[in-house]
C-alpha cells in the first residue's frame, strides 16, 4: 500500500477507535443518567432521590391491584423480586397494563414509602405469539414462565 | 479482485452496472414488499396481548434494522473516501444519508404511533429511543454538510469524519435495551437460540427486513446514478449512453 494512503488509513481507525472509547466512557459515567428508571430494590435501599420526581420499573405483583369503587384510583405493588414499592395512581391506565406484567411509573415518593404517580406507562415484553399458541403454553407452563427483569 | 474495485470508481461502468442491477432489482423490491405487506398485515396471526396493533412491526423493525446497517455503509464508503480519495466513495456516501434519514423517521415515527397504544405514550427519553434520535441528527448532519460546502471534496471529507465519529453510535441503539433500563423491550429476532417471536409471524417479518435491504438497494443505486448524472452531465459517454439504448 502506498505510505500516505497507510498513514490517511491509520489515521481513520485511530479517529474511530479514540471517539468510540470517549464516547464510551461519557455514556459509562452518565449510566444512572442513562437508566429510564429505578428498580424498586434500589428504592427500597434508598438510592433513589425523595425530593423530586423519579421513575419506577418492574412487575406488577399479582394480585396486589386494588381500584377504588368511587374514584380512578389504583394503588397496586411493583416488584424486581428483590423487593416491592406500592405505588398509588389516579387516572386512565393503558390497555396492556395487567398484574404480573412490567410497568414503568412516574412520580415521587412520600413519607411511608409509596410512590404518588403522575403517569404509568405499560412495558412489554419481546415475546409475541398468537393466542392459540399463549393459551396452549398457559396450560402448560404458565407459572414457570415469569419473566424477570434485567 | 482489484480490477473490480477499480471498475466500480469508473464512472461510465458503474452507470451501465447499476442501470442492470436497478432494472431487476426494483422489481423485485415491489414484489417482495407486497408479499410482505399482505403476509404481515393480513395473514399472520394477532397477538396474545397487542392484538392487531402489534403489525405496525412490519414497518417500524425494518426500516430501522435497514437504518443501523444503512450507516455502516456510509461510515464504510466515508473510510475509503478519506484513505483512497475515490470519487465514487463520496457519491455513495452522498446518496445513502437522505436514505437513511427517512428509514430512521419511519422507524421513529412508527415507533411513537405504536407506543400510544401498547406504553401508553407517544414519547419518551429512554436510551434506544433518544440513540435512534441522535442517529436521524447524524444522518440530517451528512446532508447538511455536503451542502455546506462549495468544494466537494472538501465536503466529502468533513463529512466523511463526521460520519466515521458516529459509527460509535450503533453498538450503542443496538445494545442500548441490554445495557440500561429502558421502556423498549428487548430484540425479539435473536441470532443465537429461539426467536422470542413465533414462526407465524417472525418468516414475513424476516421477508419485510429482506424487502427493505432491497429497498435501501434501489433508492440508493437511484441517488448514485443521478449524482453520476449530473457530475459528468458533459461527458460524452453519458451522452451515447443516454441516446444510444
Amino acid at each position: 500500500m502506498h505510505p500516505a494512503r497507510k498513514q490517511r488509513l491509520i489515521l481513520v481507525s485511530l479517529v474511530v477507535v479514540l471517539s468510540s472509547a470517549a464516547i464510551g466512557l461519557v455514556a459509562f459515567a452518565l449510566r444512572d443518567n442513562i437508566n429510564l428508571f429505578y428498580p424498586p430494590a434500589d428504592v427500597v435501599a434508598g438510592k433513589a432521590p425523595t425530593d423530586r420526581s423519579i421513575r419506577l420499573g418492574g412487575m406488577v405483583v399479582a394480585g396486589s391491584i386494588e381500584r377504588s369503587n368511587s374514584e380512578l384510583d389504583t394503588i397496586f405493588w411493583v416488584t424486581d423480586y428483590e423487593a416491592s414499592v406500592p405505588v398509588r395512581y389516579s387516572g386512565i391506565l393503558p390497555d396492556l397494563f395487567a398484574e404480573g406484567e412490567g410497568v414503568v411509573a412516574e412520580g415521587t415518593l412520600d413519607e411511608s414509602g409509596m410512590l404518588i404517580a403522575t403517569q404509568v406507562l405499560a412495558k412489554h415484553d419481546e415475546n409475541y405469539m398468537p393466542p392459540e399458541v399463549a393459551a396452549a403454553l398457559e396450560g402448560k407452563t404458565a407459572p414457570a414462565e415469569q419473566p424477570v427483569l434485567p | 479482485m482489484w480490477t473490480i474495485i477499480h471498475k466500480m470508481g469508473s464512472p461510465p461502468w458503474f452507470f451501465r452496472f447499476s442501470g442492470g442491477l436497478v432494472k431487476w432489482l426494483l422489481p423485485l423490491t415491489v414484489c417482495l414488499l407486497l408479499v410482505g405487506a399482505v403476509w404481515g398485515l393480513l395473514i399472520a396471526p394477532p397477538d396474545f396481548r397487542q392484538g392487531n396493533s402489534y403489525r405496525i412491526i412490519y414497518i417500524h423493525v425494518p426500516s430501522a434494522v435497514v437504518a443501523l446497517a444503512g450507516y455502516y455503509v456510509m461510515a464504510f464508503a466515508g473510510a475509503v473516501s478519506l484513505v483512497w480519495r475515490i470519487k465514487m466513495a463520496d457519491v455513495t456516501m452522498r446518496a445513502v444519508a437522505p436514505v437513511g434519514a427517512a428509514l430512521t423517521a419511519i422507524a421513529l415515527v412508527t415507533g411513537a404511533i405504536w407506543g400510544k397504544p401498547t406504553w401508553g405514550t407517544w414519547w419518551v427519553w429512554d436510551a434506544r429511543i433518544t440513540s435512534m434520535l441522535i442517529l436521524l441528527f447524524l444522518y440530517l448532519g451528512v446532508v447538511a454538510l455536503f451542502e455546506a460546502y462549495e468544494n466537494k471534496s472538501a465536503a466529502a471529507r468533513a463529512c466523511a469524519v463526521l460520519t466515521l465519529v458516529g459509527t460509535v453510535n450503533i453498538p450503542i441503539i443496538y445494545k442500548s435495551v441490554d445495557w440500561w433500563y429502558s421502556l423498549h423491550q428487548p430484540a425479539s429476532i435473536k441470532f443465537t437460540g429461539e426467536s422470542a417471536i413465533d414462526p407465524s409471524m417472525l418468516y414475513p417479518l424476516l421477508l419485510m427486513i429482506g424487502a427493505f435491504y432491497c429497498l435501501f438497494a434501489v433508492t440508493v443505486l437511484l441517488n448514485m446514478r443521478a449524482e453520476l448524472a449530473w457530475n459528468h452531465r458533459d461527458a460524452s459517454w453519458l451522452k451515447q449512453l443516454v441516446q444510444g439504448t
